[in-house]
Formats: C-alpha cells, structure tokens, sequence
C-alpha cells in the first residue's frame, strides 16, 4: 500500500461535484482508494461514504492506495486532488 | 393584498397567476408483498429513474445548463451508490415495501448530511429528491406540469423538479423553505428568472391567484392593488425607457458636461465576446485576457491558433483599439501540459510574465503571434504582474528579438504599443520608473486590492475584509495616475472598480484617461461620465 496527504484547498471543501469526479476516477483505477479524515475513512468508489466525510477547506485527507499499479494510480490520484480540489 | 418578504435571488419582476405545487407526500406502509417481489420491482425502478435522470441531464446539457447537468449527474451517482443501495436492501430483506424501504435508506442519509455544516447540509434534499423520484417510478406519479405562464409557490423545488418545468411558462417562483445557495435558486438565477426563497409563509389558497414578484426588495404581493400594479408597470416602463436611454448613448462620446473626453472600453475574455462589444458601444477593448487559449487547451497554443484568435479580434474592433494582455497564467490558472508546480501562495507565486520570462519559448510564441497580428488592426499589448523596471525591460527586448526574428523571415510586423499592468504595490510605487518604458498603464483593482490589504482575494471568508474602495488602494490609484501622466503615459483602469459609479468622479479628477468594464457596464459608465461636471 501506498499513500498521499492532501489539504483541501477549495472553499466548499470535497463538495458533491469534485467528489462525484473522484468517485469516477477511482472506479476506473485497478487500485482499491481509500479516503481517511482523522479516524474515518471511505472507499473512493462511494459517493455518499465520500460526502459523509465531510472533509472542510484546510483539512488534510490521506489518500491510500493498494493494488497492482499503485505507483500510476497514485499519481493519478495527486493530480486530481491538486487540481481539483 | 397579501405581503410576504423573503429572501430574493435575483433582482427583477414578476407577475402572474400564482400555481401552487405540493410534492405529494407518501405514508407507506412497512409491509411489503416479499423481498423477492419488492426486489424486482426496485430493480425496474433503478433502471427507469437511471434512465429519466440521463435523459434530464440530456436536456440540460442541450441548454447549456452545465450546472445543472453536473447537479443531474450526482444524482445519477446517488441513485447508484451501493452505500444507499445496501441500506435499501437490508429493509427489503426484513420484508419491507420497496417505497418504504427507498425513503427510509434515503431519509437516514439525509439526516446524516443535515447534522453537518452549510453547503453539505443542502446534499439532504438531492438524496431525498433521488428517493422521491424512485418513488414516482414505483407508484407510477408524475411531478409539476405547468399549462398556461405560471409562478410557482411550492414548500421547496427539488432540481429533479426544476428541470422538468416548462420554462417558457415559468415565470418565476417562491419557496417556503430553501435556500439562496440551492440548487433551485442556483438554476433559475441562471434562467433569469425572479425567486424568492425562505418566505416562511406561503398558503394553498394562493393558487390561481395573482402575484407580483419584487426581486429589488426581496418580498411577494398576493392579490396586489390596482395601484401596486399600476405603479409596477411604471417602474417596468420606466425600465424600458431607461434601457432605451441608453442605448442612445450608444455612438456619443464618453465627454463630461464640461468637455473632458475619457475612453470606456470594455473587458473580454475570448473572441466569442467581440458581438457583444460592438454591441455595447465600447470605445474599445481595454483587456483582452488572452488566458482562454491556454485553458481550453490539452497542449500549448500553437503561433498560428493565436495569430487566427487575436486576427479575429483586431478586424472585427478596427479602427478601435483592443490591448491584449499576455497570459497571466500560474498555479491557480493552470493547464496540465504546463506541469507547474503546486504551490501553497499561487498569488504570490510563479505568475503573468514571472513564468513568461521563465518559460521564454511559450513567451515568445505568444509575442510572434502578436506582432503578426499587429497589421490587422488597433493592437495594444499589455504585460501582467510587472513590479521591476528589469522585467519590463526583458520583455521589451524578447518582444524586439520576435521582431527581429519575423523581419529576418520577411514577415511584417510594426510596432504596436506597449503597457503594462499596474496590480502590484511596487507597480505603484515605482510608477515613475515603469512608466519611463511604456506607453501606457492599465490598473487592476482586483489584483492591487489583494495585494496593497494583504487578503487573499480566493478565500470567501475575506470576503467582509476586501474593500477595494480603501484609501490605501485608491491612493495608489492616484500614485500611478500622477506618475503616469509626468512620463507621457495613458492610464486606465480596468478592474471591477472601473465600472462603480460612485467612483468615477473620483476617477475623472484623478485624471484616469480610460476605463474599461463588462461590455454590459458600458453604456451605464458612459451615462454617469455624461453626467459629471468637473468645473465644479
């Protein structure tokens, strides 16, 4: 397993729209996602899991990652949150 | 007549027959006819609403509704979600009936989203309105149907709601509950249409009624007077005749009462934007970002894309004058063949001709399109965030070497002027020495109230803080006016500042030579220049 921290720049915070593209980059990955904010975590697949982190502007997540092709999927991964969120 | 005040979304009237709408409200009994049976009616269930989401967000789309396609597009991922999915499964297992065990799942994700804070607080009424959908599918029910111009009084408008409406009979609508933030607000503000949400009370009586909608001051008249009416119809034809003034400024001078003539120019961000700049009577085009190319791209804009998108511009303007402004491109405004590094103060960061004389290749594609097109009309090129006399200078010379370079290759390209953006506290500082180098100066507010306050202008939370009508950034206005004009220099400003009314006296004494504003501000600054009398 692989894994990235991330604080969430945008003023909505992982609002519906960006959470709705992750969910949809993460379902074409090979890797299994999962999102942690403190003590939860949700897989990336679930868009109301996602939703219910209710993760705010200025809080880190910790993206983790497990699979085959971790290192491309990881990459991936970063590149959306940097843009996105 | 009845008024009611609550809170508006857009400023603007309406009149109509009212038409009261009440989602129909199911008790379901717990009981179902057995899990496999209730199963396989869901399951046609999902399939159906699946299908009418995609064909609602279909329409949308074909709208141009972009916001309203992606709010149709969670709903299909929430209709999907197997959190949901299993929550509705774990009933029909205990031999509930499919619509009990729809709204249940939904309603317990629901509550979970109205313990949290503002924005996710709203998402409880898409997954409710996901449910209601199911439940329209299972029980075979309709929504609203208008049949003659309508407004619409409802407890609250689910965007599955709205979007089926019939917009050309929509006139406009009002919420008991709601919010400004809402999808409901969100989709009619960008249709237009007058609303009021959080009205606290509204009745089933109203129905058939006729109302008026007073956008401007946020409340509804039921049965409204004669007079109200008579009375609105004024404001609605001095509307119009307004409008109509307006227009008839559309080819006088921008003077002053006592002959001062200033230059407003309007502000674009694309070559799609040149109708509605002839349109608003613009002297001309005070900025022209040419970020656009660089956005809506997956690869750097080639010589020839941007010599055809700056060509299209200059001919359709000439002989008015159109200052384009190199891209002022850095880690808020990025594109992904650029690779530029995240950084923490895009602000304060790689930016404007930071990263131009960085990336002097990118920088001097753009410069050799710009010149190229210099020939076809009234150019103009401005340089972003400049806050040394030396990057000035280094542009000024990578601009002379494309000159040389396209002179060598026999292709003609002049000398069009040269500017720059005064947005930074340096900029204004040292205006002097800037303004030795150019030809004329255009101010960004926006950017010079950021910096002068030290407030991130990104974060909304500011928003109480930013004031660009502040001393310290109207005195830098002054600062680059004065030093500006001691060197020969125009300056302009082309900031949302520009387009304040109650500032552009201020302006004018100041001795700003030219504004520039949103093609629809034009003709309103034009009426307020008209209007001032500096003798006095």
């Amino acid at each position: 397993m692989t894994q990235f921290s991330y604080t969430v720049r945008d003023p909505l915070g992982l609002h519906a729209r960006p959470a709705g593209q992750l969910v949809k980059l993460a379902r074409g990955l090979s890797s299994r996602v999962e999102i942690g904010k403190a003590d939860k975590t949700a897989d990336a697949r679930r868009l109301i899991a996602l939703m219910e982190l209710n993760v705010l502007q200025g809080e880190t997540v910790t993206v983790s990652v497990e699979g085959t092709q971790e290192e491309a999927d990881l990459q991936a991964l970063r590149t959306f949150f940097q843009e996105n969120l | 007549m009845t008024q009611i005040h609550g809170t508006s979304i857009l400023p603007g009237f309406a009149v109509g027959k009212i038409r009261f709408y009440r989602r129909e409200e199911h008790v379901f009994s717990r009981r179902g006819a057995g899990a496999g049976a209730e199963r396989a009616r869901l399951e046609r269930a999902y399939a159906q609403t699946g299908e009418r989401l995609g064909r609602l967000r279909q329409r949308a789309l074909e709208a141009a509704g972009e916001e309203e396609a992606a709010i149709l597009e969670i709903h299909q991922m929430l209709l999907e979600d197997e959190d949901f999915r299993d929550g509705v499964e774990e009933l029909l297992r205990q031999g509930c009936l499919a619509e009990y065990a729809v709204q249940q799942a939904a309603e317990r994700i629901a509550r979970t989203f109205e313990e949290m804070d503002g924005y996710m607080r709203a998402r409880a009424a898409d997954i409710r309105d996901v449910a209601a959908g199911l439940v329209d599918v299972l029980r075979g029910t309709g929504g609203l149907e208008l049949t003659e111009p309508s407004i619409v009084v409802a407890e609250d408008l689910a965007p599955s709601e709205t979007v089926r409406l019939d917009r050309s009979l929509l006139l406009g609508f009002i919420t008991r509950a709601g919010s400004p933030n809402g999808h409901a607000a969100i989709l009619a503000r960008g249709m237009g249409l007058p609303g009021l949400v959080q009205c606290g009370e509204i009745s089933e009586e109203w129905d058939g009624k006729l109302a008026v909608i007073d956008g401007y001051n946020a409340c509804v008249y039921v049965d409204p007077d004669p007079d109200l009416l008579e009375r609105l119809k004024e404001r609605r034809e001095e509307e119009t005749r307004r409008q109509a003034r307006l227009r008839a400024l559309k080819d006088k001078p921008s003077a002053t009462l006592d002959g001062r003539t200033i230059l407003v120019c309007a502000n674009i961000g694309s070559p799609a934007d040149v109708d509605a700049v002839l349109d608003s009577g613009a002297e001309g085009v005070g900025l022209f970002r040419s970020e656009f190319l660089y956005l809506n791209s997956t690869a750097a804009p080639t010589e020839e894309e941007q010599l055809a998108a700056y060509r299209r511009v200059l001919e359709a303007l000439a002989p008015r004058k159109v200052v384009i402004r190199t891209c002022d491109l850095g880690a808020d405004k990025r594109a992904d063949y650029l690779e530029l590094d995240r950084e923490d103060n895009p602000a304060l960061g790689c930016r404007g001709v930071r990263l131009c004389l960085t990336r002097r290749e990118l920088f001097k594609t753009q410069l050799r399109a710009l010149l190229r097109a210099n020939l076809s009309g009234n150019l103009a090129v401005m340089f972003p965030m400049i806050v040394s006399r030396w990057e000035l200078r280094a542009c000024r010379e990578l601009l002379a070497e494309c000159r040389a370079e396209l002179e060598r290759a026999g292709v003609p390209a002049g000398e069009p002027e040269v500017g720059i953006m005064v947005e930074t506290p340096a900029a204004a500082l040292c205006a002097d020495e800037l303004a030795e180098e150019c030809d004329f100066f255009s101010i960004g507010t926006n950017d010079l109230t950021q910096y002068i306050c030290a407030l991130d202008r990104q974060n909304a939370k500011l928003e109480p803080f930013f004031d660009p009508r502040h001393p310290a950034v109207l005195r830098a206005i002054q600062m680059a006016v004065e030093a500006g004009h001691r060197h020969g220099c125009r300056v302009g400003i082309c900031g949302e500042l520009g387009a304040d009314p109650d500032l552009t006296e201020t302006f004018l004494r100041m001795g700003v030579d030219e504004l520039s504003v949103p093609p629809g501000s034009v003709l309103p600054l034009r009426k307020a220049v008209r209007e001032i009398d500096l003798s006095r």
